[in-house]
């Protein structure tokens, strides 16, 4: 069974977030994600300082297999990526949740968070 | 409805993540398939290759009727248990598929198909085999285990009874022999040793439990992809099909056409080679970060390609690709990857084999 924790948000397409009080969000894959996908070796991320709106493809994770993109679960403007996945994609595969985030957002508008699912939600979507 | 072959259960068993192929329920990886690339490049891994399709030809014809259906020359195998590999073609030199033929006794050869191609073959070689004295029989209760690697032919020799391990571990590459209910190959689709051994349906499950428990490891066709890309070898119905003849795919090689022997397929490639081939299949190295994959826009100096085949090659840390380009082409090319082009050079295969990067390629 794949892991979910139950702090962050989801969407049907596997990312998660992880928004703090300051406005701020970190997006990652989800553990489920990482393990369709198979061995990560190449991830091509944002720039910081993207305007960046919800839905839009703004990185992609290749596995061994195939190519992903990668749909920004909130809008925004990209902070900071995550500059270690440059030399070791795999540590998406190992720590999806924490060490392998792939960017953070300043938040432009905090409820679209609302209309994220929660664990359970997103567990009901693995289970088709 | 997906088939499944008699190693289902084990597959399940050992953690398996399994996949459509060619309407076969199939492993794609047992979990990591870099570190499958690895067992079997540098220790011993077994794959499921069960889904292929095992047809022997018999009868007084049956050297004549392969000299007429395959584009390599059958009487290169003189000795019996000798294996060549071949392209079987239409009449305009278009690859229906390629295969591994083994001369077992003059009225007995075997012939292994693709399971993806299963239909279209049998149905071709059914056609093909009336105005000859044979018989076309295929084996579809044959289980079929490539064990690859370095260690892989010591594993399988110290699980055979004694009086077979020693014949067994004189096979030369490309040979094979019957030995008990298992048929011994040395052949496989890795670039590395190893054997690929035929048996009972009703026996696999026990040999693949030997092989697990001897430390060789399950591997997915995952790493078979990136395995068979890296030793230079072409997967049909990406790298060739029906539209391009084996001087197109880098299969010249298998083609034997300067002696009266007739084949189908022939005038078409004396006519293709008398004009010479427009295009040629290359390997490639991305020098860029990034993936290859199949179906990318390839930019040279001589004009366009693509990509038929691409992957991250875990041997050389890079991405590695095979594309049909123009035939001048020459030392290095641009991959359009998402709009962006990127520098790649060009390299004659194979990438990697016996756990080595091959001369000349990075």
């Amino acid at each position: 069974m794949s892991n979910i924790p139950s702090h962050l948000k989801y969407t049907e397409t596997h990312e998660w977030v992880h928004a703090d009080e300051d406005g701020n969000a970190l997006i990652g894959i989800t553990d489920h994600a990482q393990a369709a996908l198979g061995d990560l070796v190449f991830v091509e991320l944002p720039a910081v300082g993207d305007e960046i709106s919800q839905g839009d493809p703004v990185a992609v994770v290749e596995s061994v297999k195939a190519a992903s993109d990668i749909y920004t679960p909130v809008s925004g403007r990209i902070i900071a990526v995550n500059e270690d996945l440059d030399a070791d994609p795999a540590i998406i595969n190992s720590d999806p949740y924490n060490d392998g985030w792939l960017f953070e957002i300043e938040l432009i508008d905090t409820e679209e968070l609302e209309g994220l699912k929660d664990a359970e939600a997103y567990e009901e979507t693995l289970e088709d | 409805m997906s088939q499944h072959t008699p190693l289902y259960d084990a597959h399940l068993a050992a953690g398996a993540r399994m996949v459509d192929f060619g309407g076969w329920e199939m492993p794609i990886n047992y979990g990591s398939q870099i570190e499958e690339h690895n067992k079997v490049r540098q220790a011993a891994g077994m794959f499921d290759v069960s889904h292929m399709t095992v047809v022997d030809i018999r009868g007084a014809h049956a050297r004549i009727f392969l000299s007429y259906l395959l584009s390599n020359d059958i009487a290169k195998l003189k000795a019996p248990g000798r294996a060549f590999y071949s392209c079987m073609l239409n009449e305009r030199g278009g690859v229906i598929d390629d295969l591994i033929t083994y001369f077992l006794d003059e009225t007995f050869f075997r012939v292994v198909v693709n399971a993806a191609t299963h239909d279209k073959d049998m149905e071709w070689i059914s056609s093909q085999a009336r105005a000859f004295d044979v018989v076309v029989e295929e084996r579809p209760e044959l289980a079929m285990i490539a064990v690859q690697g370095p260690e892989a032919r010591r594993a399988v020799l110290t699980l055979l009874p004694e009086k077979y391990a020693a014949l067994a571990g004189e096979l030369k590459p490309f040979s094979a022999g019957q030995f008990g209910e298992m048929f011994i190959a040395r052949t496989g689709y890795t670039g590395e040793d190893g054997f690929e051994i035929s048996l009972p349906a009703g026996a696999a499950t026990a040999l693949w439990d030997q092989l697990l428990a001897a430390g060789v490891v399950p591997c997915g066709l995952g790493a078979r992809d990136t395995l068979r890309l890296e030793a230079g070898m072409n997967l049909y119905g990406q790298d060739m099909d029906e539209s391009v003849t084996p001087l197109e795919s880098g299969l010249g090689w298998t083609v034997a056409m300067k002696d009266e022997r007739v084949f189908v397929g022939k005038d078409a490639l004396l006519k293709q080679k008398e004009q010479g081939a427009e295009q040629k299949l290359v390997g490639l190295v991305l020098q860029d970060r990034g993936v290859l994959r199949p179906g990318q826009r390839v930019v040279t100096e001589a004009g366009e390609g693509v990509t038929t085949s691409g992957s991250f090659s875990p041997t050389l840390q890079k991405a590695i690709a095979f594309a049909r380009v123009p035939k001048d082409a020459t030392q290095t090319c641009q991959v359009d990857i998402r709009g962006k082009l990127l520098n790649c050079t060009i390299v004659q295969p194979p990438f990697a084999r016996n756990g080595m990067v091959c001369e000349g390629i990075i």
